[in-house]
């Protein structure tokens, strides 16, 4: 009953609220008027009497708007009130609302932009259902989460955790559906794949464990849904085609549902092919070896009520028996559960680590952005004061001076965070579609939801609140009569200059804050500019790619080698072309091949006995020379050192360190690989990066393609920039001569076989993708810290021009007594720098701090470097004299005239 | 901040019922009223009364209508409803409560303890 009353009142205020007001007047003025005729009764003339009674009654404001807000339905209206008051407040210092606005929009923007990849990558699970119950399997000795195939079987049918164990691989295969072959992203699945991830198919069918019938029995594929609208114009008819892939007939048997995008978050496969035909896509099986990592990753549901530590126990329990079982391929096998969408640990650990740290950075963005616009209000509170003052002794109530405040903040705070959100959207609009590197399926699939708009939201109405807070104890201890005595500057703003202020504190904050940005972009710039200039151990520029996989065109066991010195040899001939080399896979290419050496004398070949691991690469004779790496002692391979002749071996300089003692040692000496062949040393060649730019020393294995075949073919292309310039020179064809190189590789390459599948790209291209990470890195810090530096610039600014304007007179009478520039420089602005210096150096060593975490991302990241030290220390002074340039310039021109005479 | 603390919270509304219950007034008149009937020892600022009367009319406790004062002013007058007079009659035996038993707390004397 009373609810509706008082929604009845409500709505009574909202349709006669004018009718109210004039009523609430009417009857007050018509109180003072009786009031009036009383005390005339009693002698006095009216106008006495009516001023008497006026007196007597008190602020009739005061009392309207007790009685409004006793009437209820007060709050919205007092609401309206307030924003219409506040936005007029606002067009009138359109300044201030601007940078105010734009300073929220870009810090919350920021926060959007972090937390709508922050939650793609790491918040949410991998889009199937029940995705919380999914792990993969991965190492306990080390992050990674590779199985052989029989290693998998043994894993899937032995435990008692998983309710289905499945299994995939990647790998690119080759595509003709009849027209241009293309190169496409494989996922090899075991067949129970999707009955595991319990997906059901948007058309057709999946395969099932139930169609593996042994090696190459189910020649089956399952598109996704991307790739079947790009590639097949959504054609519902494509079920029951038969396509070629690497030459071989498949069925097409599905499409998967449009949201499956695969295992892992970061790479998207086009499309899905059962794992036991292997040898069909890679042209040989690995399926029976027990020592080759054919399976990229296991992954299942827990069946229900089971933990992952029961499950762990359990798996353990059958790496105990592989094992015991198989001593020659298995030294200590231990397994841990992980999340499968990053691939566990091994880029889980760091990517977490990175984002979590970069939203860290972002938040403090958005801190020194209200930290920045607090003292802003706290300027405008102070010199609204006055305004303030009149209103408390014309009766309004501080609540609702406050509530106006706040207000006034929300407003700002509202409009800065959906411009923010605005901008972030088309940001992370354009990272979901974005590729950064051609050669693999690499996306960032950002499909902001309705989270991404809730923080956006939520960081606004905290940051409002935040900052809209700061002047509130400014208003609450104003004394009115004391303000409107003394002028706008009022006592309590006479003390501000002896005392630590709030305004004080933020500025200190905000500049610790930006130093720490401004750190950590030093370090992760430095860092990057370290790994360009580094060693690579070869040398990427004025060198192409031509990447291909041999067994994709059908070439078979010998046909492999023979087609390879076919390709060099015309490769060779092109114009312009200096030198071409061959490797199976580049080094930096984004994975490579382990090899575990032993020692001469070691008979028993089990793993645990390997003296080391190293990183294989076959060779032709002349890749060393082609790509630049260095022939320390010995020599290099020749044609000769074919099936028929010893095999040998060029090692790297650590690798001789390690197992030779020296290099001058190493020549000559033998090692055996795990199968047992015995391989003389013949060449040392320079160390390099293989696996990663932050990889410490590694071993490194070079064995002539000849006695090692690998159907995998990379071509280096070395062209003589000299002489190929010296053709056609201009600046403009100077450009596309990598291209022009491409394009006559292509041809001459389509010329010996016209089924090659090709890739060509510069090596430094293809180096994107070793780069990456440390790109990324720079490139979001870099951004980052100069968001902070803008700030600080801000802040600085608005602090250093506040004091200045609030000091003037005192400037102003100590030029008039003589004071010297630098004296009234120090009177003014002392303070500025003294704050600037205390929350620089805060900043730096807190930055300092915080960039541990890069080392692991960007190689040689060290914040103790003298030039990052001495970047930042430059930096921090640079912006301190760019914020106070302006106020240093108002503060010395100040006329002492001009001022005293507008008193 | 009530200028007159010694009238402590809820009771303005209470003294206005009372007052209004002996005849309709306006809202001046209810001032007068209540110094009448206090004989002077309660004072009300006189802006105060009106959120009160207000608040009292939100409730359905009083009813307002415009008329003409004594000395031929428009005004408004205010009287009880039913549910007010009622009200009023549960107050006021509220209050009488509370009022001897705050009397007799106060007087005791340590021997009745």
């Amino acid at each position: 009953m009373k609810l509706l009353a008082y929604f009845r009142s409500i709505a009574a205020r909202f349709f006669h609220r004018a009718e109210t007001e004039s009523d609430l007047d009417e009857e007050l003025h018509s109180h003072i008027q009786i009031r009036a005729d009383d005390l005339e009764r009693s002698g006095l003339g009216r106008a006495e009497a009516e001023r008497r009674a006026r007196l007597e009654f008190g602020g009739c404001e005061r009392f309207k708007e007790e009685v409004r807000e006793s009437l209820g339905g007060n709050f919205i209206e007092t609401f309206l009130r307030d924003v219409r008051f506040s936005l007029r407040l606002l067009r009138k210092s359109p300044g201030f609302t601007t940078v105010a606005v734009l300073t929220l929009a870009v810090a919350i923007g920021a926060n959007a932009v972090v937390f709508g990849v922050l939650d793609v990558m790491i918040l949410r699970p991998l889009n199937v259902p029940q995705a919380e119950s999914l792990y993969g399997i991965e190492h306990g000795n080390e992050a990674n989460m590779y199985e052989s195939y029989p290693d998998y079987l043994d894993l899937r049918d032995r435990n008692h955790s998983f309710d289905g164990l499945a299994g995939f691989t990647i790998s690119p295969a080759g595509l003709d559906t009849g027209e241009n072959p293309s190169q496409a992203w494989v996922y090899e699945t075991s067949g129970n794949y999707f009955d595991v991830l319990r997906i059901q198919p948007y058309l057709g069918r999946f395969f099932h464990g139930s169609d593996e019938h042994g090696p190459n029995s189910a020649p089956y594929i399952v598109l996704t849904y991307a790739y079947w609208q790009a590639h097949f114009e959504n054609d519902r008819g494509v079920v029951g085609r038969t396509v070629r892939l690497n030459k071989h007939p498949f069925t097409i048997a599905g499409v998967a549902p449009p949201d499956f995008r695969g295992t892992l978050v970061f790479g998207m496969p086009d499309f899905f092919v059962p794992l036991v035909d292997q040898e069909l896509i890679d042209g040989a099986s690995t399926l029976d070896a027990r020592a080759t990592h054919s399976v990229f990753m296991a992954l299942g549901h827990l069946k229900p009520g089971v933990t992952p530590q029961q499950a762990a126990g359990d798996l353990n329990s059958i790496g105990a028996y592989l094992e015991k079982t198989y001593p020659t391929s298995h030294g200590s096998t231990t397994f841990v559960l992980a999340r499968p969408g990053l691939y566990g640990n091994r880029l889980g650990g760091p990517m977490r680590a990175f984002i979590g740290g970069v939203m860290l950075l972002a938040g403090l963005i958005l801190l020194a952005a209200c930290a920045n616009l607090g003292s802003l209000f706290a300027a405008r509170a102070a010199d609204r004061s006055r305004e303030v003052a009149l209103r408390l002794a014309l009766g309004a109530s501080r609540n609702r001076i406050l509530r106006q405040l706040l207000t006034e903040a929300m407003l700002i705070s509202l409009g800065g965070g959906a411009l923010g959100l605005w901008g972030s959207l088309v940001l992370l609009r354009a990272l979901s579609v974005w590729r950064p590197i051609s050669r693999f399926p690499l996306i960032v699939p950002v499909t902001p939801d309705a989270k991404v708009y809730a923080v956006a939201l939520a960081l606004a109405l905290v940051s409002g609140l935040l900052f809209g807070m700061v002047p509130v104890r400014q208003v609450l201890r104003a004394d009115p009569y004391q303000i409107v005595k003394a002028g706008s500057g009022g006592p309590s703003s006479g003390h501000a200059g002896r005392r630590i202020t709030v305004r004080d504190i933020l500025l200190v904050v905000q500049v610790a804050i930006c130093g720490v940005l401004v750190t950590s972009s030093f370090v992760a710039v430095r860092g990057l500019a370290r790994s360009l200039d580094s060693n690579f151990g070869f040398e990427p520029r004025n060198a192409m790619l031509v990447e291909t996989e041999l067994s994709m065109a059908g070439y078979r066991g010998d046909q492999v080698p023979a087609m390879q010195k076919r390709m060099i040899d015309s490769v060779a001939a092109i114009p312009g072309v200096e030198s071409v080399g061959l490797i199976g896979r580049p080094p930096l290419y984004g994975g490579g091949f382990g090899a575990a050496v032993y020692t001469d004398q070691t008979t028993d070949l089990r793993p645990s006995n390997a003296a080391a691991t190293a990183i294989r690469f076959n060779i032709s004779p002349e890749y060393l020379s082609t790509a630049g790496t260095i022939l320390l002692a010995g020599r290099g391979f020749s044609w000769h050192d074919d099936k028929n002749s010893p095999r040998v071996a060029i090692i790297n300089r650590e690798f001789a360190r390690k197992i030779f003692g020296s290099t001058a040692g190493a020549i000559g000496g033998r090692f055996k690989l795990r199968d047992g062949t015995r391989i003389q040393v013949v060449g040392v060649a320079e160390d390099g990066k293989y696996m990663s730019l932050t990889e410490d020393p590694e071993l490194a294995l070079f064995l002539p393609v000849l006695q090692a075949p690998m159907s995998e073919t990379c071509l280096v292309v070395r062209w003589n920039a000299v002489r190929w310039n010296a053709v056609r020179w201009n600046a403009e064809r100077y450009n596309r001569d990598p291209q022009q190189l491409a394009a006559a590789n292509r041809t001459t390459l389509r010329n010996l076989d016209s089924g090659l599948p090709l890739f060509l790209e510069t090596w430094n291209q293809q180096l994107g993708l070793a780069l990456f990470p440390s790109r990324i890195a720079t490139v979001s810090l870099g951004v980052l810290g100069g968001m902070g530096a803008i700030l600080a610039i801000t802040g600085i600014f608005g602090m250093a021009a506040y004091s200045v304007s609030k000091r003037l007179k005192e400037l102003g009478i100590r030029v008039a007594i003589g004071a010297h520039p630098r004296e009234v420089l120090t009177a003014a602005l002392g303070r500025a720098f003294k704050l600037l210096a205390f929350g620089s150096a805060a900043g730096l060593i807190l930055g300092i701090l915080a960039t541990r975490v890069l080392a692991s991302i960007v190689y040689q990241a060290n914040p103790r470097d003298p030039l990052v030290l001495a970047g930042v220390v430059l930096s921090m002074l640079l912006l301190g004299l760019l914020a106070t340039w302006i106020p240093a310039r108002r503060a010395l021109s100040v006329d002492p005239l001009t001022l005293l005479r507008e008193e | 901040m009530p200028p007159q603390a010694q009238l402590l919270p809820g009771t303005l509304d209470l003294l206005i019922l009372k007052a209004v219950s002996l005849g309709p007034l306006h809202g001046y008149g209810v001032l007068l009223r209540i110094g009448q009937i206090s004989a002077g020892a309660l004072l009300i600022e006189q802006g105060a009364l009106y959120p009160a009367l207000f608040r009292l009319v939100r409730k359905g406790l009083l009813k307002a209508s415009w008329g003409t004062s004594d000395n031929n002013r428009r005004a408004k007058f205010y009287a009880l409803t039913p549910a007010g007079r009622k009200s009023l009659r549960e107050e006021t035996q509220g209050w009488n409560r509370l009022a001897a038993a705050m009397g007799s707390a106060l007087d005791a004397q340590l021997e009745e303890i």
